[in-house]
């Protein structure tokens, strides 16, 4: 057999560097902390998986986590009908599409942590536009630094707002990529704006549809920024979602071993739940 | 059971691109719309299948007002120049498609779709998705589809362009076959004169957003009525020029003119427009090609069993025709011989008056 040539690998290099430093030595720096326990001064004390367990068992993750399901599912179940229902309703030419394009992008260009603040400073209940309305003007009772439902309300609607966007942009994009041709050929076929939709538009936009589910999950289910900024976790911990536990734990009571430890199940959770997704999602095309 | 316009029009942008257009399209033969791309033939099509809204004047079918009647409910089918199908959908349901949107029994809709399948040679491909299909069956899907149907008008929009030269030959000598016998409008729409001539039927030339002529297609072919449809059916182009008639002959430029005969020698001296088809401009005189006329060969084509030549003489560039092959030489100055008798002769306005 001929010598093969081992040049390739310096062209592989520079990306196995880049790849080393902004990922695997800050991963497994984390996998060093989750199975070492340490009092500063670079003393570290072996403890095997005590960590992994201690989370896994603890009811102060499982609150976290069961919180984090139920925002990731209230949003997804919210925003992805919502997103292709504004997508359909868009205009597919004319003047109105940049004008829509733009609107549907403006919440997107907007800093997270600003949009935290936006909602926080738009729901106190007295200075806020919508808070004062709500409970001056129409006398409804809103208070989201007091009551938990008016809390949960309020950053589930702030995500809708924030990313119902995305949804739509994906969806638009996969219906304006449907030809004339298609449209005409079920109208002569009599079918309804029903079937059109189940037949027509529904299956091109499945492929952008995975993608919006697939990023609105990852995005939703690692959300810190805003729900910090707005909430803070609270009133108590009614809204302290996974990451802002973990910050809590890391940087708040700096227990660096459990905060690794629940990092890595974290990030376990996400890809599994992802794959999960994926795999489902994508099955019916393999067929 | 016709199907009838009655003035239509239509704009684009405030401009009049279908201009006022009267035609009574007739079951039981091909009713062909012949016309360069752009000339209205598509935009003809969607105005009588209710897709693109009409300015002024009436579409009737079986003598019924459908103008304001929205296309699902016109009964009508129509297969484009690309192969649309349902793409997540099997060949079976793509044909039975229509038929399940109008609720009809699982048992008939099977018996209609297999029919459909049979004539169109789609039988073992009935589980397949379209994407799994050759360009040729994609389109025999399409077609399926509007025979399943069973609609009262059926609007073919170029329907064999995107398929090979083999394949097209083939779906072409049986599309009269397969809608006969079957009551409905057939509408086929075409860019190629030769296409029209095998169809048959009538055929209805068009031209800038205007029917030029509508006619039985042999005739209309043998007869134009005006020196634009004239141009619309013929490929090569038709040859033309200006001509001066002087007494009982025709001049062409200083040095070319010839004796008329028939219905050209009664007409009035002055200026008329002459037109010819390139394969009665020949290479070699015969017994009918007696004028001679020569020019600076520019280019030739050689299609194994015909040869044709395009060549410069004074009133313009010429086209010759000719079976078998016939060898030019690019830049030589050759004698061609045209058919006094197959000239047609126009009026200044463009009208034919001999």
């Amino acid at each position: 057999m001929k010598t093969e040539n081992q040049k390739a690998w310096f062209f592989v290099l520079p990306v196995l560097l880049l790849v080393a430093f902004n990922a695997l030595i800050p991963m497994m720096t984390v996998v060093n902390y989750s199975v070492q326990e340490t009092f500063g001064d670079n003393v570290f004390f072996w403890e095997g998986l005590n960590w992994f367990q201690q989370i896994l068992r603890s009811e102060r993750f499982h609150a976290a986590l069961g919180r984090q399901f139920m925002f990731t599912g209230l949003i997804l179940i919210i925003e992805i009908p919502l997103g292709i229902a504004i997508a359909l309703s868009m205009p597919r030419k004319g003047f109105w599409v940049p004008v829509c394009l733009v609107l549907m992008a403006l919440p997107m260009l907007i800093p997270w942590n600003v949009v935290g603040a936006m909602w926080n400073i738009f729901t106190l209940p007295d200075i806020g536009l919508l808070g004062y309305f709500l409970n001056h003007v129409l006398g409804i009772s809103y208070d989201m630094t007091q009551d938990p439902v008016a809390a949960w309300i309020t950053i589930v609607t702030m995500d809708v707002w924030h990313w119902t966007s995305l949804v739509v942009l994906l969806s638009y994009a996969g219906l304006v990529s449907i030809p004339d041709a298609y449209y005409q050929a079920a109208k002569i076929d009599g079918a309804s704006n029903w079937s059109v939709f189940r037949f027509i538009q529904f299956p091109k936009m499945k492929t952008v549809l995975t993608i919006a589910i697939l990023l609105r999950f990852m995005d939703s289910f690692n959300i810190y920024t805003e729900p910090f900024v707005l909430t803070g976790g609270g009133p108590g911990n009614s809204t302290t979602l996974l990451s802002i536990d973990l910050v809590k734990i890391a940087l708040g009571q700096f227990d660096l071993g459990p905060a690794a430890a629940m990092s890595l199940i974290y990030f376990a959770i996400t890809l599994l739940v992802s794959w999960l997704f994926y795999t489902l999602m994508t099955k019916d095309d393999l067929n | 059971m016709p199907l009838e316009l009655k003035q239509v029009t239509k704009r684009v942008g405030g401009a009049l691109h279908i201009k006022e257009t009267s035609l009574v399209l007739e079951p039981g033969h091909f009713n062909v719309l012949l016309g360069a791309t752009g000339s209205g033939k598509t935009s003809l099509i969607k105005m009588m299948a209710g897709l693109d809204p009409i300015a002024s004047g009436q579409v009737l079918m079986d003598g019924q007002d459908v103008t304001r009647l929205s296309t699902q409910k016109r009964n009508i089918s129509l297969v484009h120049q690309f192969f649309i199908n349902y793409p997540h959908m099997t060949v079976y349901d793509n044909i039975a498609s229509p038929l399940k949107v109008a609720g009809m029994a699982k048992s008939e809709i099977q018996g209609r779709v297999e029919e459909a399948a049979d004539i169109l040679q789609l039988r073992p491909m009935l589980n397949r998705r379209p994407h799994e299909l050759s360009g040729g069956q994609q389109q025999r899907t399409a077609l399926a589809r509007a025979i399943a149907k069973e609609s009262k008008a059926v609007f073919l929009d170029e329907p064999l362009a995107n398929l090979d030269y083999k394949l097209r030959e083939e779906l072409r000598d049986q599309l009269p076959e397969l809608f006969a016998g079957r009551g409905a409008v057939v509408v086929y729409a075409t860019s190629e004169p030769e296409e029209a001539l095998l169809l048959g039927g009538r055929t209805a030339l068009m031209e800038d957003g205007r029917v030029t002529q509508f006619g039985v297609t042999a005739e209309t072919y043998r007869d134009p009525a005006n020196v634009r449809a004239a141009r619309v059916f013929s490929d090569p182009p038709i040859n033309t020029a200006e001509i001066v008639k002087q007494g009982s002959r025709a001049v062409l430029g200083g040095d070319l003119s010839w004796e008329l005969t028939g219905e050209a020698a009664n007409l009035a001296d002055g200026q008329y427009t002459v037109a010819i088809r390139p394969h009665h401009v020949l290479p070699v005189a015969d017994a009918q090609c007696t004028v001679s006329l020569s020019g600076r060969v520019q280019v030739t084509e050689l299609s194994g069993s015909e040869s044709s030549a395009h060549f410069e003489m004074g009133a313009g560039s010429w086209v010759s025709l000719s079976a078998g092959v016939h060898p030019y030489e690019v830049g030589e100055i050759h004698e061609f011989h045209m058919d006094p008798k197959a000239c047609y002769f126009f009026a200044p306005d463009g009208a034919r008056v001999a």
